[in-house]
């Protein structure tokens, strides 16, 4: 069954057309990418799916329910997890404090005004630490994190939601290629090891092949391919569009 | 029990004996008005410190506080001078209109984005309630503020301020310690993630609005707190409680004494009234100084005074800030 | 109460007059936050700065025919000076530092600038007298109208077309449009940034100043004048939009018309009507009447 599917989503601003029409069917427990240039519409996308802008035509469904136009929080507490281009943690608490907020939201707690939080949840907060490796970080503010490091943090606070869909900006982005390397590796290890389902976009190919096992190919906010790694990679489209490109 | 332990439980009984002699060094040993002080300083930290929650841990630059304290001290006042209702209603009453006032006030305002607008919202907001309070002669006398107002003996201040001082300091004492459970909470947990970044909270599945509703609303009722005891201090009441330099003044104290610990605005609202008062004596400039001292906080220690001390502090400890 | 409909006509004309001084004060507060994204809480003490020093060059030139000209010249460009001053000395080191750390730095220096005014001039009211060129009434439409109300109103129009001018037909003027779209635009395009931001700090200053000598005749100068003035002219800049300087002269004329009709409906208290403008501003459309409304959450 379609974990999430996509029907004819449109976003236009001013007289720019970001997103035309574009189509998706994610497959559960599979790992899918969207690649495309940068300006493709692959972010704007992503904020279509979940719900940060309002669509101007189609449809999103996830997990059988249309959720068009619902709002961010709703659409997250019915299991999407969605990390940013730009990374997104709270960077004045301490790694450990990123994660354990988020868990003891997730369970309810946010409305508890008396108890301690600092000792709640810590062993659910620390495993959580073990899968993204920061555990030997907790204590430092997130804002002093390395970018690499960073981004794992964000990979943690969006885990600790528990999403049955993950949805992940450029995770790379800007990234060494050794930090790259890391980084594909900790993704693969946590859809293999959870069943989610992981969508991400890209717009370097080496990653995208070595993880994805469905790729669609953006350009000028169109679906230009979409299939297999290696029946997109021999489209003659999508050679046109990377020609040149790494 | 551990030496840290020991160590800490000897600073609670030191400082619990510093206050429970102060008042009576200050009223016998130099006069009555420095313990007038030391209690206005009480009331200043309460209203300094409820307010910071909606400033330093829910990041919310509210610039109409004074509307919560102002309506604390209005209610208790107009219910002890116009109707023969006991002070403890009346006392109980001032805090639960204040929140009221914040409920309103702060449905309205937790929806906007945008420091500088979140500002101007909150401080017309509280304009407007002043503007009604000193139109409203018939209820509220307008100007001329509500006078004389009857205080019960136990706690009068016509003969000695001691009574007094203790009354305020145990007050404060429990709604302090209300705020620091809170502060410690999931709850306040909660609120710093959505002062670090309100879009990251939200895509955890964050009602941020109704968050941040909560946390203006309990900040109201303890700024409702500290405006009855201040109209019970004075004995009378006068509009310009709710007038905006009061939001200003509470929001330097936090900047001031440190907006990131918990006691930091208390810390701020101590160093604001003394150094008003003793400047005061020397010179008619006292904003000058307060001016430059809050200038070079902002440039140079933005963490206030309490936080340069935490950081000294700390660095040997290795603990955190808010 | 009777009610003389021309009345109203006198309350235009004086609507206008507030009008025009208010957006002398919003458009530089305006241009600040357009170009350098930074609220300055202390404009209003440089529009005191600009009436106070127009006292002291009026009475120091009180022998001389054209002193108060002297002034409008003069004061502005002294307290322009001074704005530079601060934005190279205090703001620049505040750029990169969160909203709420410049207002507050903003707000900190009105107390070092009220105090500065207080050693300089004293507490006591201070009064400008109005130059004898205009200080006489004019019959208009069967009223009387100080010729004064008119030198604003002028004003106020001369300097607005001196902006538009720059805005439109100067180079530094298409420079300081293009950052108020985006923010960074005047580094990206290869200009000093630090010199551009100092003389749009200048020029907001010597609106400020301006405003403040214009003023001056018509009010006794006290220490309060910069938190009466900013206050409005804050809701000014709301109501027109914030970075835009027409949103400035819109907002200004329809804030100066409301306290107009304020007075006459409720005698001390029209700046209700103007805080509950800003409140329904605000809450509906925060980017004001010509401001660009945002997309996006956050």
């Amino acid at each position: 069954m379609a974990i999430l599917s996509v029907e004819g989503l449109v976003k236009a601003f001013g007289g720019l057309v970001a997103v035309d029409h574009v189509d998706l069917e994610i497959e559960a427990n599979s790992i899918y990418s969207i690649i495309g240039p940068n300006g493709a519409g692959k972010t704007t996308l992503f904020n279509l799916i979940c719900g940060y802008y309002v669509c101007d035509a189609g449809r999103v469904f996830f997990k059988g329910s249309d959720i068009t136009g619902l709002a961010p929080s709703k659409i997250v507490a019915m299991g999407m997890g969605r990390s940013f281009q730009v990374t997104n943690i709270f960077p004045k608490l301490t790694v450990f404090e990123n994660i354990q907020a988020t868990v003891l939201f997730r369970k309810g707690r946010g409305f508890r005004f008396f108890s301690r939080a600092a000792e709640q949840e810590r062993k659910e907060t620390e495993t959580i630490l073990e899968m993204v490796e920061l555990v030997d970080k907790k204590d430092e503010p997130g804002g002093v994190l390395s970018a690499g490091d960073r981004k794992r943090l964000e990979l943690g606070i969006v885990l600790a939601t528990q999403p049955d869909l993950l949805l992940l900006d450029e995770p790379t982005c800007g990234m060494s290629p050794v930090e790259t390397a890391s980084t594909i590796d900790l993704i693969k290890r946590i859809a293999q090891d959870t069943s989610l389902t992981v969508l991400f976009t890209e717009h370097k190919m080496d990653v995208v092949f070595s993880i994805a096992s469905h790729v669609t190919v953006m350009n000028f906010g169109v679906v230009i391919a979409s299939g297999s790694p290696e029946d997109v990679r021999r489209d003659r489209k999508v050679q046109d569009i990377y020609f040149g490109e790494d | 029990m551990s030496r840290a332990s020991a160590v800490k439980g000897g600073w609670v009984v030191g400082a619990a004996i510093v206050l429970a002699a102060l008042p009576f060094v200050l009223e016998k040993g130099l006069s009555p008005y420095y313990l007038y002080l030391a209690i206005k300083i009480n009331v200043w930290a309460l209203f300094a410190v409820s307010f910071n929650l909606v400033l330093g841990y829910a990041g919310m630059m509210s610039f109409g506080h004074a509307a919560f304290y102002g309506a604390g001290a209005y209610t208790c006042a107009l219910i002890l001078a116009k109707t023969s209702c006991p002070m403890p209603l009346a006392f109980v009453a001032a805090p639960v209109l204040a929140a009221c006032v914040g409920l309103i006030i702060g449905y309205f305002s937790v929806k906007i984005k945008g420091i500088f607008y979140f500002a101007v919202l909150t401080l017309s907001f509280a304009q407007l309630l002043y503007i009604v309070v000193y139109k409203w002669r018939s209820f509220t006398h307008g100007d001329d503020g509500i006078q004389g107002i009857p205080v019960p003996s136990w706690i009068s201040t016509d003969v000695t301020f001691v009574s007094y001082y203790f009354f305020t300091l145990i007050i404060s004492l429990v709604c302090v310690y209300i705020l620091w459970r809170i502060v410690e909470s999931p709850f306040g947990l909660m609120l710093r993630t959505l002062r670090e970044n309100p879009q990251r909270s939200t895509f955890i599945g964050m009602n941020v609005q109704r968050y941040r509703l909560v946390a203006f609303v309990i900040s109201a009722f303890f700024s409702g707190v500290a405006g009855a005891l201040f109209a019970l201090l004075e004995t009378s009441v006068s509009p310009d409680l709710l007038f905006w330099s009061n939001s200003g003044e509470v929001i330097l104290m936090g900047l001031l004494g440190g907006m990131h610990i918990f006691l930091g605005p208390a810390l701020g609202a101590a160093i604001m009234v003394l150094l008003n008062s003793f400047i005061t004596l020397y010179t008619g400039y006292w904003q000058f100084f307060l001016g430059i001292t809050l200038i070079s906080i902002v440039l140079f220690f933005p963490e206030g005074v309490a936080g340069l001390i935490h950081e000294r502090y700390a660095a040997r400890r290795g603990k955190r800030a808010a | 109460m009777d009610f003389d409909p021309s009345i109203l006509f006198v309350q235009f004309i004086s609507g206008l007059c507030r009008a025009m001084v208010l957006f002398l004060m919003a458009s530089g507060l305006t241009l600040v936050f357009g170009v350098m994204r930074v609220i300055n809480f202390a404009h209003g003490a440089f529009y005191m700065l600009g009436a106070y020093l127009a006292f002291s060059l009026t009475q120091a030139l009180a022998s001389w025919p054209g002193g108060f000209w002297i002034a409008l010249i003069v004061a502005p460009i002294i307290v322009s000076l001074i704005g530079g001053a601060v934005e190279y000395f205090l703001l620049r080191r505040i750029y990169d530092r969160e909203h709420l750390l410049q207002i507050l730095l903003t707000y900190a220096l009105i107390f070092v600038f009220n105090d500065i005014v207080k050693m300089i001039w004293g507490v006591d009211l201070r009064i400008v007298n109005m130059p004898q060129s205009l200080s006489g009434f004019v019959p208009v439409l069967g009223h009387t109208f100080p010729v004064y109300y008119f030198f604003i109103i002028g004003m106020g129009l001369l300097v607005a077309l001196l902006i538009w001018f720059l805005l439109r037909r100067t180079k530094l003027g298409r420079l300081l449009r293009a950052s108020a779209e985006h923010r960074d635009m005047v580094g990206l395009l290869g200009y000093n940034v630090e010199r551009v931001f100092t003389i749009v700090f200048m020029m907001a200053t010597w609106l400020g100043g301006l405003a403040g000598v214009i003023i001056a005749p018509t009010v006794r100068l006290s220490l309060g004048m910069d938190m009466e003035i900013i206050i409005e002219a804050f809701l000014v800049v709301i109501v027109g939009g914030l970075g835009n300087v027409l949103g400035a002269l819109l907002g200004a004329l329809i804030i100066g018309q409301l306290y107009a009709l304020g007075i006459l409906v409720i005698e001390k208290f029209a700046m209700a009507f103007l805080f509950s403008l800003a409140a329904i501003i605000i809450l509906f459309r925060p980017s004001g009447l010509l401001g660009k409304p945002v997309e996006g959450g956050g």
